[in-house]
């Protein structure tokens, strides 16, 4: 793969990987499609769900854009290293950080706002911050305007897989495979997700040019 | 805290329905506490394999480390509530317990892994850190909840209202404080439960531990001053929304049963006594557009006696009040339970239809008056008092004991305590054949099975 598709590659990846994780939206729309018994109710939500992740997404790659503007590349770098380790740190002490005060009968604003509340707990956005160094636009000096489109766009791919990836499964569980398979596929990613991060930030700093 | 390494613990179930597939319990924890507080009260372990030689017998126990604590309700660190999607946690263990001490306000957490025999100690949360966290003392009920350990409380430190609800965090065992943000007017406390498919919880009524540590006192009754309402609250906005009284005459209302499928919104509540004619009764709460309503569907009357078999608290009614003080609803909302302390009858009803219950069984054991025995005992005392069921609906726990001070009222004789497993018949019907009957040098309280049972966990999804 070439070095300019990476990032790309990686965006939607990590996209499939929040679509996929229970956690982060899709058995929430399943829950509200059983209370409802209503596919409808599942479909329904996936929107929400979406956009709470984007926002939350956007806050990341509007801090690194800032960033870029008015330091130098490596010091992004080292800045955004340190920020990925020290969360990574914080996981692997609380790894269930989860927003208090939502129950099941959330509106579509709610569900938004526990999304956004959700990945941000969870560090999504953070974990795009070394791909989104790896785009050519972050990599030397560019206007905030030149920024501004690619980071428009790679945060849109981000959650685009993400939601492709969270339909197709909220729906064929809700369809076809039933809730039963959460006790067998839910596998805990804490542990790894937490090294995961530390790995990144390690990643981010040693490749500064 | 402790965690599975991969998936989920396996005893969390998504549905109710998935629920009541899961494996046969193989073990029963129950609490025991000795009414004169000279010894230490005990979390016992039964064995209820039937294919087991112990089968029906304690097979261990682990003394609390103080005296008095008059052990009473208890319940999990974690269970089935940890699949919810607002708040999943569902890598934590199922593996402790929460043994509130209903005397000494203290809870004891005891850790069932490393030998689920013989459960060990872990930590202790003194009555003065609820005081001052919470505003709360007189622990009753522990739900684990979707985002914390939930735990009723029947009053403040002084004894007096309000009673109500505090959270432990579920990760550290601290507490996290009063749970209501909002009381409105409620200030009386037993029960809680809630609705999680309509974010809802749902609290009942004793009596402030003042009001009842002494045993029940006739003129507080007469009066119709202990609880007769129950109240509804938002459940994670934490405020008061409706207030249903039942009635005055309604005495004591207890335990309450949500129906376990989250998109049900009814359940049922037990009062233990009509002041008009010492009956007991059955309730159905269920939602009517956007508020709750309340319906009497089951009355059980007194039982007439002669005043000479009657302790002095009930002589001059000359009856036996039946005095429903637990009731159970296995998890396909299908079977409901009561026990009916006063008269000793443990009686099965078909609730397929909530608002049209249809009795189906009866068993005798014990009574003030009747005194009805086992198959394999002598008389008893006591009467069929906390029940249990198993997730497959198939098994129900009962013991004899309510509440030491009431015991010495209702049973000025003393109890001689008992656990027995009564098998429920597929479609209806008790029997008393298999199972087992066992007695106890303490009092037997609560029973909970190994990896869940009809009371112990709450399900997110349909």
């Amino acid at each position: 793969m070439s070095s300019a598709l990476w990032p790309w590659a990686a965006l939607v990846l990590l996209g499939a990987y929040h679509g996929v994780n229970p956690g982060m939206g899709w058995l929430f729309a399943v829950a509200r499609g059983l209370q409802e018994k209503s596919r409808r109710a599942v479909l329904g939500s996936l929107l929400p769900i979406a956009i709470g992740h984007e926002a939350s997404i956007v806050m990341v790659v509007i801090a690194v854009s800032l960033t870029a503007q008015v330091v130098p590349p490596f010091f992004v770098r080292l800045l955004a290293a340190l920020v990925l380790v020290t969360f990574g740190l914080y996981k692997l002490v609380r790894p269930r950080s989860h927003p208090g005060g939502f129950g099941i009968r959330v509106g579509p604003a709610g569900l938004t706002m526990w999304s956004f509340l959700m990945s941000s707990a969870h560090g999504a956005g953070l974990m795009l911050a070394p791909v989104l160094l790896g785009l050519q636009v972050y990599a030397t000096y560019h206007s905030l305007s030149e920024i501004s489109l690619q980071a428009v766009a790679a945060a849109s791919l981000h959650v685009a897989a993400m939601l492709l990836v969270m339909g197709v499964v909220s729906v064929v569980i809700y369809d076809k495979v039933g809730l039963g398979i959460l006790r067998r596929g839910w596998f805990n990613l804490d542990l790894g997700w937490s090294f995961v991060l530390i790995a990144s930030g390690a990643v981010t700093l040693f490749t500064a040019a | 805290m402790a965690t599975t390494l991969l998936r989920p613990d396996q005893t969390f179930y998504p549905s109710p329905r998935l629920a009541a597939e899961a494996p046969v319990e193989t073990l029963a924890y129950m609490v025991t506490f000795d009414p004169t507080r000279k010894t230490p009260d005990g979390l016992v372990t039964l064995d209820v394999d039937p294919k087991s030689k112990s089968f029906g017998r304690q097979i261990g126990r682990v003394d609390a480390p103080n005296v008095g604590d008059e052990f009473h309700h208890f319940g999990w660190n974690v269970c089935s509530s940890a699949l919810c999607p607002y708040a999943s946690h569902p890598h934590m263990e199922r593996r402790y317990l929460l043994v509130p001490g209903l005397r000494s306000s203290r809870i004891y957490i005891f850790d069932v892994k490393p030998n689920p025999k013989q459960p060990k100690l872990v930590h202790t949360i003194e009555a003065k850190e609820i005081a001052d966290r919470a505003g709360y003392s007189r622990p009753h009920t522990i739900h684990c909840g979707p985002d914390g350990i939930y735990v009723s409380a029947l009053g403040n430190p002084d004894g007096d209202t309000p009673g109500g609800v505090f959270v432990i965090d579920h990760d550290t065992f601290a507490v996290k404080g009063r749970w209501e943000i909002d009381r409105g007017p409620q200030k009386l406390a037993y029960d809680f439960w809630w609705h999680l498919g309509y974010d809802t919880a749902i609290t009942s009524e004793w009596g402030t531990p003042n009001m009842v540590e002494g045993g029940v006192n006739p003129e507080i009754l007469l009066a119709g001053e202990y609880g007769h309402k129950i109240h509804i609250w938002d459940l994670p906005k934490r405020r008061h929304r409706q207030e249903i009284d039942l009635g005055k005459e309604y005495q004591m209302v207890l335990e309450l049963r949500p129906a376990h499928d989250p998109a049900k919104a009814y359940g049922f509540v037990g009062v233990v006594t009509c002041l008009k004619d010492l009956s007991a009764s059955i309730w159905t709460w269920y939602l009517d557009g956007s508020t709750y309503k309340i319906e009497k569907v089951i009355d059980i009357p007194a039982e007439p006696a002669d005043p000479d078999d009657l302790p002095p608290l009930l002589k001059g009614f000359k009856a036996v009040p039946p005095l429903v003080s637990d009731i159970n609803l296995t998890l396909d909302d299908h079977w409901l339970y009561v026990s009916a302390w006063g008269t000793g009858e443990f009686l099965q009803f078909d609730v397929s239809d909530p608002f049209k219950p249809k009795k189906t069984g009866s068993v005798h054991l014990g009574g003030i008056v009747r005194k009805a025995a086992h198959p394999t005992s002598g008389p008893l005392n006591g009467g069929p008092q906390m029940v249990e069921v198993s997730r497959d609906g198939k098994r129900a726990y009962l013991t004899n004991s309510l509440y030491a001070s009431w015991d010495e009222q209702f049973y000025p004789d003393g109890i001689n305590s008992w656990a027995t497993l009564i098998d429920a018949k597929p479609d209806g019907g008790l029997s008393l054949d298999g199972g087992f009957f066992t007695t106890f040098e303490q009092r037997t309280h609560q029973v909970h099975l190994e990896g869940g049972d009809a009371s112990s966990d709450s399900y997110c999804y349909s």
